[in-house]
Protein backbone atom coordinates (compact mmCIF):
# COMPACT_ATOMS: atom_id res chain seq x y z
CA UNK A 1 0.00 0.00 0.00
CA UNK A 2 1.28 3.43 -0.89
CA UNK A 3 1.34 5.96 1.95
CA UNK A 4 2.49 9.09 0.13
CA UNK A 5 2.08 10.53 -3.33
CA UNK A 6 4.96 10.25 -5.80
CA UNK A 7 5.13 14.02 -5.61
CA UNK A 8 5.68 14.03 -1.84
CA UNK A 9 8.29 11.30 -2.19
CA UNK A 10 10.15 13.32 -4.81
CA UNK A 11 9.83 10.35 -7.19
CA UNK A 12 10.94 11.29 -10.71
CA UNK A 13 7.72 9.85 -12.11
CA UNK A 14 5.86 12.75 -10.50
CA UNK A 15 7.19 14.70 -13.47
CA UNK A 16 5.03 14.34 -16.55
CA UNK A 17 7.90 14.64 -19.03
CA UNK A 18 9.67 11.70 -17.37
CA UNK A 19 6.50 9.63 -17.77
CA UNK A 20 6.17 10.64 -21.41
CA UNK A 21 9.81 9.67 -22.05
CA UNK A 22 9.02 6.19 -20.80
CA UNK A 23 5.78 5.93 -22.76
CA UNK A 24 7.45 7.04 -25.98
CA UNK A 25 10.72 5.16 -25.49
CA UNK A 26 11.67 1.56 -24.71
CA UNK A 27 9.72 -1.13 -26.56
CA UNK A 28 8.06 1.53 -28.71
CA UNK A 29 11.17 3.42 -29.75
CA UNK A 30 13.01 0.23 -30.64
CA UNK A 31 10.16 -0.91 -32.86
CA UNK A 32 9.10 -3.97 -30.84
CA UNK A 33 5.64 -2.47 -30.40
CA UNK A 34 3.86 -0.05 -32.74
CA UNK A 35 3.14 3.54 -31.71
CA UNK A 36 -0.54 4.24 -31.00
CA UNK A 37 -0.46 6.91 -33.66
CA UNK A 38 0.51 4.38 -36.35
CA UNK A 39 -2.06 1.92 -35.13
CA UNK A 40 -4.98 4.35 -35.44
CA UNK A 41 -3.60 5.71 -38.69
CA UNK A 42 -4.16 2.23 -40.18
CA UNK A 43 -7.89 2.69 -39.72
CA UNK A 44 -8.01 6.34 -40.75
CA UNK A 45 -8.44 7.77 -37.26
CA UNK A 46 -5.27 9.82 -37.13
CA UNK A 47 -5.39 12.58 -36.14
CA UNK A 48 -8.01 11.70 -33.59
CA UNK A 49 -10.80 14.27 -33.70
CA UNK A 50 -13.53 15.17 -31.24
CA UNK A 51 -17.23 14.64 -31.91
CA UNK A 52 -20.02 16.63 -30.29
CA UNK A 53 -19.11 17.66 -26.74
CA UNK A 54 -21.28 15.80 -24.24
CA UNK A 55 -19.34 15.64 -21.00
CA UNK A 56 -17.53 18.27 -18.98
CA UNK A 57 -15.27 16.55 -16.51
CA UNK A 58 -14.02 18.82 -13.78
CA UNK A 59 -11.21 17.75 -11.50
CA UNK A 60 -11.77 19.84 -8.36
CA UNK A 61 -8.49 18.83 -6.72
CA UNK A 62 -5.89 16.16 -6.13
CA UNK A 63 -6.46 15.95 -2.39
CA UNK A 64 -7.72 12.55 -1.28
CA UNK A 65 -8.23 10.62 1.96
CA UNK A 66 -6.72 7.55 0.30
CA UNK A 67 -3.43 6.80 -1.41
CA UNK A 68 -4.37 3.95 -3.73
CA UNK A 69 -1.55 1.99 -5.29
CA UNK A 70 -2.85 2.38 -8.85
CA UNK A 71 -3.91 6.05 -8.74
CA UNK A 72 -3.20 7.79 -12.06
CA UNK A 73 -3.84 11.15 -10.39
CA UNK A 74 -1.14 10.53 -7.76
CA UNK A 75 -3.71 11.85 -5.30
CA UNK A 76 -3.45 11.71 -1.53
CA UNK A 77 -3.76 13.61 1.74
CA UNK A 78 -0.47 15.35 0.99
CA UNK A 79 -1.70 16.86 -2.29
CA UNK A 80 -2.80 20.45 -1.77
CA UNK A 81 -3.91 21.38 -5.31
CA UNK A 82 -7.62 22.21 -5.14
CA UNK A 83 -9.91 24.31 -7.30
CA UNK A 84 -10.64 27.76 -5.94
CA UNK A 85 -14.09 29.35 -5.90
CA UNK A 86 -12.91 31.76 -8.56
CA UNK A 87 -12.10 28.94 -11.00
CA UNK A 88 -15.38 27.27 -10.04
CA UNK A 89 -17.16 30.46 -11.03
CA UNK A 90 -15.44 30.35 -14.42
CA UNK A 91 -16.62 26.73 -14.75
CA UNK A 92 -20.17 27.71 -13.80
CA UNK A 93 -20.25 30.33 -16.53
CA UNK A 94 -19.28 27.63 -19.01
CA UNK A 95 -21.75 25.09 -17.60
CA UNK A 96 -24.57 27.56 -18.20
CA UNK A 97 -23.67 28.01 -21.86
CA UNK A 98 -22.38 24.64 -22.95
CA UNK A 99 -24.12 22.05 -25.08
CA UNK A 100 -22.72 19.34 -22.83
CA UNK A 101 -25.42 17.43 -20.93
CA UNK A 102 -23.23 15.67 -18.38
CA UNK A 103 -21.14 17.20 -15.64
CA UNK A 104 -18.64 14.81 -14.11
CA UNK A 105 -16.90 15.91 -10.91
CA UNK A 106 -13.76 14.07 -10.01
CA UNK A 107 -10.56 14.37 -7.97
CA UNK A 108 -8.83 13.15 -5.68
CA UNK A 109 -11.83 12.98 -3.43
CA UNK A 110 -13.94 15.83 -4.84
CA UNK A 111 -15.85 16.06 -1.57
CA UNK A 112 -12.70 17.26 0.20
CA UNK A 113 -12.69 20.55 -1.65
CA UNK A 114 -14.17 23.00 0.91
CA UNK A 115 -16.30 24.59 -1.83
CA UNK A 116 -17.55 21.28 -3.15
CA UNK A 117 -21.11 21.58 -1.83
CA UNK A 118 -21.40 25.20 -2.90
CA UNK A 119 -20.27 24.22 -6.36
CA UNK A 120 -22.70 21.31 -6.62
CA UNK A 121 -25.56 23.55 -5.52
CA UNK A 122 -24.69 26.23 -8.06
CA UNK A 123 -24.08 23.74 -10.87
CA UNK A 124 -27.36 21.93 -10.10
CA UNK A 125 -29.23 25.15 -10.85
CA UNK A 126 -27.72 25.20 -14.35
CA UNK A 127 -29.92 22.34 -15.54
CA UNK A 128 -27.33 19.69 -16.35
CA UNK A 129 -29.04 16.37 -17.24
CA UNK A 130 -26.65 13.90 -15.68
CA UNK A 131 -24.73 15.22 -12.72
CA UNK A 132 -22.01 12.79 -11.69
CA UNK A 133 -19.82 12.75 -8.60
CA UNK A 134 -16.98 10.25 -8.52
CA UNK A 135 -16.85 9.25 -4.91
CA UNK A 136 -14.33 6.87 -3.43
CA UNK A 137 -17.03 5.83 -0.89
CA UNK A 138 -14.77 5.86 2.17
CA UNK A 139 -14.88 9.64 2.28
CA UNK A 140 -18.55 9.36 3.27
CA UNK A 141 -17.44 7.49 6.40
CA UNK A 142 -14.05 9.18 6.88
CA UNK A 143 -15.20 11.92 9.21
CA UNK A 144 -18.48 13.06 10.82
CA UNK A 145 -18.43 16.19 8.67
CA UNK A 146 -19.07 14.00 5.62
CA UNK A 147 -21.82 11.79 7.09
CA UNK A 148 -24.56 13.93 5.56
CA UNK A 149 -23.21 13.50 2.01
CA UNK A 150 -25.69 10.76 0.98
CA UNK A 151 -28.58 13.11 1.90
CA UNK A 152 -26.86 15.96 0.10
CA UNK A 153 -26.40 13.83 -3.03
CA UNK A 154 -30.03 12.78 -2.89
CA UNK A 155 -31.23 16.35 -2.57
CA UNK A 156 -29.54 17.28 -5.84
CA UNK A 157 -30.21 13.96 -7.55
CA UNK A 158 -26.49 13.47 -8.05
CA UNK A 159 -25.47 10.33 -9.91
CA UNK A 160 -22.92 8.64 -7.66
CA UNK A 161 -20.18 6.60 -9.34
CA UNK A 162 -18.03 4.82 -6.80
CA UNK A 163 -14.86 2.87 -7.02
CA UNK A 164 -14.95 -0.64 -5.63
CA UNK A 165 -11.91 -2.79 -6.40
CA UNK A 166 -13.44 -6.12 -5.45
CA UNK A 167 -16.26 -7.75 -3.54
CA UNK A 168 -13.82 -9.37 -1.16
CA UNK A 169 -12.11 -7.60 1.73
CA UNK A 170 -8.60 -8.92 1.00
CA UNK A 171 -8.31 -7.63 -2.54
CA UNK A 172 -9.91 -4.28 -1.78
CA UNK A 173 -7.76 -3.49 1.24
CA UNK A 174 -4.58 -4.52 -0.54
CA UNK A 175 -5.13 -1.98 -3.31
CA UNK A 176 -6.71 0.83 -1.31
CA UNK A 177 -5.59 0.44 2.28
CA UNK A 178 -6.62 -1.38 5.46
CA UNK A 179 -10.21 -0.89 6.47
CA UNK A 180 -11.25 0.50 3.07
CA UNK A 181 -13.49 -2.47 2.34
CA UNK A 182 -15.54 -2.22 5.54
CA UNK A 183 -15.92 1.55 5.18
CA UNK A 184 -16.95 1.18 1.54
CA UNK A 185 -19.58 -1.42 2.46
CA UNK A 186 -20.95 0.88 5.16
CA UNK A 187 -21.06 3.79 2.70
CA UNK A 188 -22.89 1.66 0.12
CA UNK A 189 -25.43 0.66 2.76
CA UNK A 190 -25.94 4.33 3.65
CA UNK A 191 -26.55 5.12 -0.03
CA UNK A 192 -28.92 2.16 -0.41
CA UNK A 193 -30.85 3.35 2.66
CA UNK A 194 -31.51 6.67 0.81
CA UNK A 195 -32.80 4.73 -2.20
CA UNK A 196 -29.54 4.93 -4.16
CA UNK A 197 -28.88 1.97 -6.43
CA UNK A 198 -32.17 0.23 -5.70
CA UNK A 199 -33.84 -1.51 -8.65
CA UNK A 200 -36.04 1.01 -10.47
CA UNK A 201 -34.73 3.95 -8.42
CA UNK A 202 -33.85 7.22 -10.15
CA UNK A 203 -31.05 7.73 -7.67
CA UNK A 204 -28.25 6.23 -9.71
CA UNK A 205 -25.44 4.36 -8.04
CA UNK A 206 -22.85 2.75 -10.30
CA UNK A 207 -19.64 1.05 -9.30
CA UNK A 208 -16.28 1.25 -10.97
CA UNK A 209 -14.04 -1.76 -11.00
CA UNK A 210 -10.42 -1.61 -12.05
CA UNK A 211 -7.91 -4.44 -11.71
CA UNK A 212 -5.66 -4.45 -8.65
CA UNK A 213 -2.51 -5.25 -10.54
CA UNK A 214 -0.80 -5.62 -13.88
CA UNK A 215 -3.63 -7.22 -15.81
CA UNK A 216 -6.64 -6.12 -17.82
CA UNK A 217 -10.21 -6.18 -16.54
CA UNK A 218 -12.35 -9.14 -17.53
CA UNK A 219 -15.70 -8.97 -19.26
CA UNK A 220 -17.75 -6.12 -17.76
CA UNK A 221 -21.07 -8.02 -17.83
CA UNK A 222 -19.61 -11.09 -16.17
CA UNK A 223 -17.90 -8.97 -13.51
CA UNK A 224 -21.13 -7.09 -12.85
CA UNK A 225 -22.97 -10.37 -12.34
CA UNK A 226 -20.33 -11.58 -9.86
CA UNK A 227 -20.28 -8.25 -7.97
CA UNK A 228 -24.07 -8.09 -7.76
CA UNK A 229 -24.40 -11.63 -6.50
CA UNK A 230 -21.63 -11.34 -3.90
CA UNK A 231 -22.56 -7.88 -2.57
CA UNK A 232 -26.22 -8.83 -2.33
CA UNK A 233 -25.64 -12.19 -0.68
CA UNK A 234 -23.00 -10.99 1.77
CA UNK A 235 -24.25 -7.50 2.60
CA UNK A 236 -27.66 -6.96 0.99
CA UNK A 237 -26.16 -4.22 -1.19
CA UNK A 238 -27.74 -3.13 -4.49
CA UNK A 239 -26.31 -1.02 -7.27
CA UNK A 240 -27.14 -0.29 -10.89
CA UNK A 241 -24.16 -0.90 -13.18
CA UNK A 242 -20.55 -1.90 -12.91
CA UNK A 243 -18.04 -0.09 -15.12
CA UNK A 244 -14.86 -2.05 -15.78
CA UNK A 245 -11.93 0.29 -16.35
CA UNK A 246 -8.44 -0.54 -17.57
CA UNK A 247 -5.59 0.96 -15.54
CA UNK A 248 -3.59 3.35 -17.68
CA UNK A 249 0.19 3.39 -17.32
CA UNK A 250 0.37 6.80 -15.68
CA UNK A 251 1.72 8.11 -12.35
CA UNK A 252 1.50 5.58 -9.49
CA UNK A 253 0.34 2.74 -11.71
CA UNK A 254 3.27 3.37 -14.05
CA UNK A 255 5.59 3.46 -11.04
CA UNK A 256 4.17 0.15 -9.83
CA UNK A 257 4.51 -1.44 -13.29
CA UNK A 258 8.15 -0.46 -13.51
CA UNK A 259 9.04 -1.36 -9.93
CA UNK A 260 7.37 -4.78 -10.24
CA UNK A 261 9.01 -5.39 -13.63
CA UNK A 262 5.62 -5.69 -15.29
CA UNK A 263 5.83 -2.61 -17.53
CA UNK A 264 6.84 -4.35 -20.75
CA UNK A 265 4.44 -7.24 -20.34
CA UNK A 266 1.62 -4.83 -19.55
CA UNK A 267 2.28 -2.75 -22.66
CA UNK A 268 2.41 -5.96 -24.72
CA UNK A 269 -0.94 -6.99 -23.21
CA UNK A 270 -2.47 -3.59 -24.01
CA UNK A 271 -1.20 -3.59 -27.59
CA UNK A 272 -2.24 -7.19 -28.12
CA UNK A 273 -5.73 -6.39 -26.86
CA UNK A 274 -5.96 -3.30 -29.12
CA UNK A 275 -9.45 -3.20 -30.54
CA UNK A 276 -9.86 -0.93 -33.58
CA UNK A 277 -13.61 -0.68 -33.06
CA UNK A 278 -13.05 0.99 -29.67
CA UNK A 279 -11.13 3.89 -31.21
CA UNK A 280 -14.16 5.83 -32.47
CA UNK A 281 -15.65 5.98 -28.99
CA UNK A 282 -12.73 6.74 -26.70
CA UNK A 283 -13.90 9.23 -24.12
CA UNK A 284 -11.78 12.15 -25.31
CA UNK A 285 -14.03 12.28 -28.38
CA UNK A 286 -16.98 13.63 -26.39
CA UNK A 287 -15.34 14.98 -23.22
CA UNK A 288 -13.33 17.96 -22.07
CA UNK A 289 -11.37 17.67 -18.86
CA UNK A 290 -10.74 20.73 -16.69
CA UNK A 291 -8.00 20.73 -14.09
CA UNK A 292 -8.13 22.26 -10.60
CA UNK A 293 -6.37 25.35 -11.96
CA UNK A 294 -8.67 25.74 -14.95
CA UNK A 295 -6.57 24.31 -17.79
CA UNK A 296 -8.26 22.27 -20.48
CA UNK A 297 -7.29 18.73 -21.48
CA UNK A 298 -8.62 16.01 -23.78
CA UNK A 299 -9.09 13.70 -20.80
CA UNK A 300 -8.13 13.20 -17.16
CA UNK A 301 -5.15 11.06 -18.24
CA UNK A 302 -3.75 13.76 -20.50
CA UNK A 303 -4.26 16.14 -17.59
CA UNK A 304 -1.95 14.04 -15.43
CA UNK A 305 0.64 13.98 -18.22
CA UNK A 306 0.24 17.74 -18.57
CA UNK A 307 -0.74 17.46 -22.23
CA UNK A 308 -3.00 20.49 -22.63
CA UNK A 309 -5.49 20.67 -25.50
CA UNK A 310 -4.03 21.53 -28.89
CA UNK A 311 -6.23 24.59 -29.34
CA UNK A 312 -6.01 28.34 -29.14
CA UNK A 313 -8.33 27.98 -26.17
CA UNK A 314 -6.38 26.38 -23.37
CA UNK A 315 -8.02 27.76 -20.24
CA UNK A 316 -11.56 27.75 -18.91
CA UNK A 317 -11.57 31.55 -18.73
CA UNK A 318 -11.24 31.70 -22.55
CA UNK A 319 -13.65 28.85 -23.19
CA UNK A 320 -15.11 28.66 -26.68
CA UNK A 321 -16.81 25.41 -27.61
CA UNK A 322 -16.64 25.82 -31.39
CA UNK A 323 -12.95 26.62 -31.35
CA UNK A 324 -12.26 23.75 -28.98
CA UNK A 325 -14.20 21.24 -31.03
CA UNK A 326 -11.95 22.05 -33.95
CA UNK A 327 -8.83 20.47 -32.53
CA UNK A 328 -6.71 17.34 -32.80
CA UNK A 329 -6.69 15.16 -29.71
CA UNK A 330 -3.26 14.60 -28.22
CA UNK A 331 -2.33 10.94 -27.94
CA UNK A 332 0.51 8.80 -26.71
CA UNK A 333 1.04 5.14 -25.87
CA UNK A 334 -1.11 5.35 -22.70
CA UNK A 335 -4.07 5.60 -25.12
CA UNK A 336 -3.75 1.85 -25.75
CA UNK A 337 -5.42 1.53 -22.35
CA UNK A 338 -8.61 3.09 -23.73
CA UNK A 339 -8.73 0.77 -26.74
CA UNK A 340 -7.80 -2.55 -25.16
CA UNK A 341 -10.41 -5.30 -25.32
CA UNK A 342 -13.89 -3.86 -25.06
CA UNK A 343 -12.34 -0.42 -24.60
CA UNK A 344 -12.28 1.59 -21.43
CA UNK A 345 -13.57 4.98 -20.39
CA UNK A 346 -14.90 6.64 -17.26
CA UNK A 347 -18.26 5.14 -18.26
CA UNK A 348 -16.88 1.61 -18.65
CA UNK A 349 -16.51 -0.29 -21.90
CA UNK A 350 -17.07 1.48 -25.22
CA UNK A 351 -16.98 -1.22 -27.90
CA UNK B 1 19.78 -14.07 -19.64
CA UNK B 2 21.16 -17.54 -19.09
CA UNK B 3 20.03 -20.19 -21.55
CA UNK B 4 17.08 -22.11 -20.19
CA UNK B 5 14.52 -24.40 -21.73
CA UNK B 6 11.72 -22.00 -20.82
CA UNK B 7 11.67 -18.29 -21.57
CA UNK B 8 8.65 -16.35 -20.22
CA UNK B 9 8.78 -14.07 -23.27
CA UNK B 10 8.09 -17.07 -25.53
CA UNK B 11 4.50 -17.06 -24.32
CA UNK B 12 3.96 -13.85 -26.31
CA UNK B 13 5.02 -15.76 -29.44
CA UNK B 14 2.51 -18.59 -29.02
CA UNK B 15 0.32 -17.17 -31.80
CA UNK B 16 3.23 -17.57 -34.23
CA UNK B 17 2.78 -21.36 -34.12
CA UNK B 18 0.47 -20.89 -37.12
CA UNK B 19 3.37 -19.61 -39.23
CA UNK B 20 4.79 -23.06 -39.87
CA UNK B 21 1.44 -24.71 -40.39
CA UNK B 22 -1.29 -22.23 -41.07
CA UNK B 23 -4.08 -24.77 -41.39
CA UNK B 24 -3.44 -26.86 -38.31
CA UNK B 25 -2.47 -23.86 -36.19
CA UNK B 26 -5.62 -21.98 -37.13
CA UNK B 27 -7.77 -25.03 -36.49
CA UNK B 28 -6.19 -25.35 -33.07
CA UNK B 29 -6.77 -21.69 -32.14
CA UNK B 30 -10.35 -21.78 -33.41
CA UNK B 31 -11.02 -24.84 -31.31
CA UNK B 32 -9.19 -23.36 -28.32
CA UNK B 33 -11.12 -20.11 -28.53
CA UNK B 34 -14.43 -21.95 -28.77
CA UNK B 35 -13.65 -24.15 -25.76
CA UNK B 36 -13.16 -21.13 -23.52
CA UNK B 37 -16.33 -19.31 -24.51
CA UNK B 38 -19.13 -18.97 -21.99
CA UNK B 39 -21.19 -22.16 -22.30
CA UNK B 40 -22.83 -24.62 -19.93
CA UNK B 41 -19.81 -23.74 -17.78
CA UNK B 42 -19.02 -20.09 -17.17
CA UNK B 43 -15.80 -18.62 -18.55
CA UNK B 44 -14.73 -18.21 -14.92
CA UNK B 45 -15.22 -21.91 -14.14
CA UNK B 46 -13.32 -22.86 -17.29
CA UNK B 47 -10.46 -20.60 -16.27
CA UNK B 48 -10.17 -22.41 -12.93
CA UNK B 49 -10.24 -25.82 -14.64
CA UNK B 50 -7.52 -24.62 -17.01
CA UNK B 51 -5.44 -23.44 -14.07
CA UNK B 52 -5.72 -26.83 -12.34
CA UNK B 53 -4.86 -28.71 -15.53
CA UNK B 54 -1.90 -26.37 -16.18
CA UNK B 55 -0.43 -27.58 -12.95
CA UNK B 56 -1.11 -31.22 -13.67
CA UNK B 57 0.51 -31.03 -17.10
CA UNK B 58 3.18 -28.83 -15.50
CA UNK B 59 3.20 -26.16 -18.18
CA UNK B 60 4.79 -22.94 -16.91
CA UNK B 61 3.35 -20.95 -19.81
CA UNK B 62 -0.18 -22.10 -19.00
CA UNK B 63 0.32 -21.46 -15.29
CA UNK B 64 1.31 -17.83 -16.05
CA UNK B 65 -1.49 -17.42 -18.55
CA UNK B 66 -4.27 -18.82 -16.37
CA UNK B 67 -3.15 -17.09 -13.20
CA UNK B 68 -3.46 -13.84 -15.12
CA UNK B 69 -6.70 -14.93 -16.75
CA UNK B 70 -8.15 -15.75 -13.31
CA UNK B 71 -7.13 -12.35 -11.98
CA UNK B 72 -8.82 -10.73 -14.96
CA UNK B 73 -11.98 -12.64 -14.20
CA UNK B 74 -11.97 -11.62 -10.53
CA UNK B 75 -10.98 -15.07 -9.25
CA UNK B 76 -9.50 -14.90 -5.75
CA UNK B 77 -6.23 -16.47 -4.69
CA UNK B 78 -8.11 -18.82 -2.35
CA UNK B 79 -10.12 -20.12 -5.30
CA UNK B 80 -6.96 -20.50 -7.37
CA UNK B 81 -5.17 -22.49 -4.69
CA UNK B 82 -8.18 -24.75 -4.16
CA UNK B 83 -8.21 -25.45 -7.89
CA UNK B 84 -4.52 -26.39 -7.76
CA UNK B 85 -5.27 -28.77 -4.88
CA UNK B 86 -8.04 -30.38 -6.89
CA UNK B 87 -5.53 -30.97 -9.68
CA UNK B 88 -2.95 -32.26 -7.22
CA UNK B 89 -5.47 -34.56 -5.52
CA UNK B 90 -6.55 -36.10 -8.82
CA UNK B 91 -2.96 -36.42 -9.90
CA UNK B 92 -1.83 -38.13 -6.69
CA UNK B 93 -5.01 -40.21 -6.62
CA UNK B 94 -4.25 -41.32 -10.15
CA UNK B 95 -0.78 -42.39 -9.06
CA UNK B 96 -2.06 -44.08 -5.97
CA UNK B 97 -4.89 -45.95 -7.64
CA UNK B 98 -2.28 -47.71 -9.76
CA UNK B 99 -1.16 -49.18 -6.46
CA UNK B 100 -4.06 -51.56 -6.94
CA UNK B 101 -2.39 -52.85 -10.08
CA UNK B 102 0.80 -53.29 -8.13
CA UNK B 103 -1.04 -55.13 -5.39
CA UNK B 104 -2.77 -57.38 -7.94
CA UNK B 105 0.48 -58.17 -9.65
CA UNK B 106 2.23 -58.78 -6.36
CA UNK B 107 -0.49 -61.14 -5.23
CA UNK B 108 -0.50 -62.97 -8.55
CA UNK B 109 3.22 -63.50 -8.50
CA UNK B 110 3.39 -64.48 -4.87
CA UNK B 111 2.76 -67.97 -3.50
S1 LIG C 1 -7.68 6.23 -6.94
FE1 LIG C 1 -9.24 7.66 -6.25
S2 LIG C 1 -9.52 7.18 -4.09
FE2 LIG C 1 -7.59 6.29 -4.69
S3 LIG C 1 -6.03 7.84 -4.23
FE3 LIG C 1 -6.65 8.13 -6.37
S4 LIG C 1 -8.25 9.65 -6.29
FE4 LIG C 1 -8.03 8.84 -4.22
S1 LIG D 1 -5.95 8.42 -22.83
FE1 LIG D 1 -7.18 10.24 -23.16
S2 LIG D 1 -6.51 10.98 -25.14
FE2 LIG D 1 -5.84 8.88 -25.02
S3 LIG D 1 -7.50 7.71 -25.96
FE3 LIG D 1 -7.84 7.74 -23.76
S4 LIG D 1 -9.23 9.44 -23.46
FE4 LIG D 1 -8.29 9.72 -25.48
Amino acid sequence: MATKSLKAKGNELAQSNRQLDILNGGVFADGELPYFKDKINEIGHFPLRPKKLEILQINVGYMCNQVCEHCHVDAGPDRKEIMTRETMQQCLAVIKNTGAHTLDLTGGAPEMNPDFEWFVEEAAKAGIKDFIVRSNLTIIRANKKYYHLPDFFKKHNVHVISSMPHYTRGKTDKQRGDGVFDKSIKALQELNARGYGMPGSDLRLDLVYNPSGAYLPGDQMAMEKDFKKALDEDFGIQFHNLFAITNLPIARFLDYLIASENYEDYMYALVEAYNPSAVANVMCTNTISISWDGWLYDCDFNQMLDLKVASKVKHIKDYNEDLLNDRNIIISQHCYGCTAGAGSSCQGTVA
Amino acid sequence: MADTYYNPKDLRKFGKITEWSEELGTKFFDYYGKVFEEGALSAREKSLIALAVSHVVKCPYCIDAYTKDGLQKGVTKEEMMEAVHVGAAIESGATLVHGVQMMNKYDKLSM
